[in-house]
């Protein structure tokens, strides 16, 4: 599997890159007979302001390679720029490159320990020696963020809300670090669809109000397609594909290979090029779809007289 | 975080006359072997008490190298003993240092205690290396059976290692992740005083009881949903069977044993 | 035929704390039929996980009855049966499987009903072929990917040979490719063994298969019928936040603005069907093209 770096709108621009990884590679079990190599040779690089998702399936070295974006875990080889600094050099405080850049695991809910909200999120503001001035305000601003009421919320034990609050609690408890990257390993894993929707609308909002550069860590092609500027395809501790989601979706092919498919709707455009219609493929969304089929379909139906609608009529 | 080096003494699947041995009777043989350890001091009964430890090791085909490993966690206890032996029992002088003085009787003992702790960490080790976790939890279930009657939970007890032991991999990843996790929010669990670094423990261990919690509960629904209720009339996939090898086995190695006991 | 499980107006409550009694299922009515695929879909807190707890008796009524074939829930004596009849497959792979390798759990359960060796071990290679985990069986369970959890656990319950098999949102915590895992053994049972399946899930893309879809929302059942007429609702449906398959969004789309379709398509080779029936009717096929 080769990697297909093709995708170079915006890095020309003036962004500068806040991540960096080069030739990284990370085994896991060294030296035992259960070793296993995660990450094989990843080189990428993330531009401030990009809305990057991860993609791939479960073992294919997506989180491995989120955790060395900020010191969790140390590379065999290879090296990871945060800011053009190289954060395995002597004398780099990993604390202060944890706070740059915000790592939320998946399943955070599982990590809330404290007896009241406020504190919960709390805790890394507080850990980065922040006044208590100060921390009051990162709570305050993270819980605004997330949309939770600080009033209603602050002094409430995590334990007792529901999953998509503790959820947000959890997420609260690393924006209040003011990371200038966040990132977001399968953030919507094991939500009802009320709850996804949720939180991927306030991830774009990281991103679109709040200035985050933000990297998602997923497996749901449905999830990622809406927003994401830029798809990163890793396979086998590789990255296998780099493009914008359209460009992606294109190999669909190789995508089903891999176990991760396509957005339904890019599904049907290419079995409709397989059938030999010639309608465009690369489709993204369900109003794309409609735009491009609608001309020849109305003429057609012109032709066949009929207007029932068995849909529902579009229920708008 | 690395656990691989936490699996001293792992079940080493295997075809051999160890691995085809009734757990009870690998059981039964080593704890004979380990009491008369106990109640001997004699080097001649050592030696004659590893022969058969030697053996069990030499036929389970088991990397000689992989059961020696298992005595690593123990050497610091074994060096300290051996040091305080040494120099504190009464008896002869045989060199000082300073002003402590190592003694000959102190010598004998030190020698004493680590070849005892030696042979019983090899002779636990060559059972659990050769017996798997099932197999090991029912054999020890069996044994207890007899004390039921006394009230001891018998079939209870063989349960809870059975899920102790299917929950520690899932619940060392978690540990890890939830530390991850904790690290990525800013904690520190390395500098500090001893109090400071228990405290930072706190954002590790609520978390992490919480989910054993969780877990539980759902693990003890999911049980009783597959019909779970308890020892009482449940049959097993395999069924203990005591062959003639473990009768065999059992007498000789019995006879031998005592014999050592008796004899020296 | 008799269905395998008859839910009779059956309302349930709890107490959630702070003397609130929480009425999480409000005069709910259902039969399984045998070998019947039943999807199940709403948020959580719709109720859908309550209802599945009381086709196996881990809950029982406030009001009404629950039937696993003619045996009542509610009397405690037939709980054995009703369990070993109705099996239950959880959301956490993790959490349901209690034995230290593959062919111990599977023996779990027929152990718990004191099945002799012999048999147990031929329920556990016939219950391992049939989730595609032959092969597994000394392999221990935290090796396996999500998917193959959910497959043991599965056949843990096929080993007991239920008539009835409910997932709570099994494949809730899987990848795409453990969701599939799972969805295609389901079928497979429903369709070839003729274990009626209930499977409760959020993925709106797995109730596509079903042989009927009930939607709940606050308790009660809001919407049930085949995946085409319940699909075919995507206003309701997105009154309660449940998004229809893509396909179905867009041809509702394209029937709203005229194009006439004669179905409501549910997957992608539906909705290809249709539009090649539409455009193979087309007098100037070649030409609509060079547009």
């Amino acid at each position: 599997m080769t990697s297909g770096l093709f995708w170079a709108g915006g890095r020309a621009e003036v962004s500068s890159t806040v991540i960096e990884v080069r030739n990284l590679c990370h085994t896991y079990m060294r030296g035992t007979p259960l070793a296993r190599q995660a990450l094989k040779h990843v080189t990428l690089s993330i531009a401030e302001g990009e809305l990057v998702a991860i993609i791939g399936r479960t073992g294919s070295g997506k989180s491995t390679l989120v955790q060395h974006f900020n010191g969790l875990l140390r590379p065999d080889s290879g090296h990871v720029f945060v800011d053009g600094k190289d954060i395995w050099q002597k004398g780099v405080a990993l604390r202060d490159i944890r706070r740059k850049v915000g790592l939320v695991f998946q399943y955070p809910e599982h990590q809330l320990f404290e007896e009241s909200v406020a504190s919960d999120i709390a805790f890394a503001p507080r850990n980065m020696g922040l006044s208590d001035n100060a921390v009051d305000d990162a709570v305050r601003e993270a819980m605004r963020i997330v949309d939770l009421d600080y009033d209603e919320f602050a002094e409430r034990s995590p334990f007792e809300l529901s999953g998509g609050q503790k959820r947000r609690v959890a997420i609260a408890g690393v924006i209040a670090m003011r990371p200038k990257v966040l990132i977001l390993d399968e953030p919507t894993a094991g939500m009802d669809p009320r709850g996804r929707e949720d939180v991927l609308r306030e991830i774009q909002a990281l991103h679109d109000e709040h200035g985050y550069t933000v990297v998602l860590v997923s497996h749901s092609m449905e999830d990622v397609a809406r927003f994401a500027n830029r798809l990163v395809v890793m396979e086998d501790g590789r990255i296998a594909m780099d493009g914008r989601p359209r460009d992606v979706f294109q190999r669909r092919d190789e995508l089903v290979e891999m176990g991760l498919g396509v957005p339904q709707i890019t599904d049907l455009m290419a079995e409709l090029a397989r059938r030999g219609h010639n309608f465009p493929t690369d489709v993204i969304t369900v109003d794309e779809a409609s735009e491009a089929l609608l001309p020849s379909l109305l003429a057609a139906s012109g032709m066949a007289g009929e207007s029932d609608s068995p849909c529902g009529g579009g229920g708008r | 975080m690395n656990f691989a080096n936490a699996a001293v003494g792992q079940y080493m699947p295997g075809e051999s006359l160890m691995h085809r041995l009734d757990p009870r009777t690998k059981m039964l043989v080593s704890l004979g072997i380990i009491i008369v350890l106990f109640v001997v001091s004699n080097p001649l009964a050592y030696a004659l008490l590893a022969v058969p430890i030697v053996l069990a090791i030499a036929i389970s085909g088991v990397p000689v190298k992989l059961v020696f490993r298992s005595l690593r966690p123990l050497t610091f206890i074994m060096v300290l003993t051996f040091v305080l032996h040494l120099f504190m029992d009464p008896g002869e002088a045989l060199f000082s240092i300073g002003r402590i003085t190592a003694t000959d009787q102190g010598l004998r003992l030190g020698i004493v205690t680590v070849v005892r702790l030696t042979l019983l960490v090899l002779a636990t080790s060559i059972v659990t290396m050769t017996t798997s976790p099932i197999a090991f939890t029912d054999g020890l279930e069996r044994l207890l059976a007899p004390f039921a009657r006394l009230g001891l939970p018998a079939h209870e007890l063989a349960m809870m290692m059975t899920i102790a032991l299917r929950f520690i991999p899932t619940l060392l990843e978690e540990t890890d992740k939830i530390m991850k996790a904790q690290m990525a929010r800013g904690a520190d669990f390395e500098s500090g005083n001893i109090a400071k670094r228990a405290k930072a423990m706190i954002p590790i261990l609520v978390p992490l009881f919480v989910s054993a919690f969780r877990r539980a509960d759902e693990l003890a629904v999911a049980m009783e949903a597959r019909c779970y209720r308890g020892g009482e009339g449940r049959t097993r996939l395999r069924e203990l069977a005591f062959s003639g090898e473990d009768l065999a086995v059992l007498i000789v190695a019995g006879a031998y044993t005592v014999a050592v006991a008796v004899a020296l | 035929m008799k269905p395998v499980v008859h839910v009779e107006n059956v309302s349930y409550a709890y107490d959630g704390g702070n003397q609130e009694q929480v009425e999480a299922l409000l005069d709910v009515s259902l039969k399984i039929w045998p070998g019947e695929f039943v999807a199940v879909i709403g948020h959580n807190g719709s109720g859908k996980s309550t209802l599945a707890k009381h086709m196996n008796a881990l809950l029982v009524p406030t009001r009404g009855n629950v039937y696993v074939f003619e045996m009542n829930t509610q009397d405690e004596s037939w709980v054995w049966e009703i369990r070993q009849t109705v099996g239950m497959v959880f959301q956490n792979p993790d959490n349901q499987i209690v034995a230290t390798t593959v062919e111990e759990d599977v023996a779990f359960g027929p152990e718990n009903l004191g099945v002799e060796p012999g048999e147990i071990r031929r329920r556990v290679d016939e219950a391992l072929a049939l989730v595609d985990m032959t092969g597994y069986e000394k392999s221990a369970p935290h090796m396996l990917s999500g998917g193959q959890k959910q497959r043991v656990a599965i056949a843990g319950v096929i080993a007991m040979r239920p008539r009835c098999i409910v997932l709570d949102e099994p494949t809730a915590m899987l990848d795409p490719v453990g969701r599939t895992e799972v969805l295609r053994t389901v079928r497979r049972l429903a369709s070839d063994e003729g274990i009626s399946i209930v499977h409760i899930t959020h993925f709106m893309n797995e109730a596509v298969y079903a042989d009927r879809v009930i939607v709940m929302e606050e308790g009660r059942i809001a919407l049930s019928g085949t995946p085409r007429e319940v699909f075919s609702q995507p206003a309701t449906l997105r009154k309660l936040d449940l998004d229809v398959p893509q396909v179905t969004e867009l041809a509702g789309q394209l029937q709203a603005a005229g194009v006439a379709l004669s179905r409501c398509p549910l997957t992608v080779e539906e909705m290809a069907d249709d539009i090649g029936t539409l455009l193979g009717r087309g007098p100037c096929r070649s030409e609509l093209h060079s547009h």
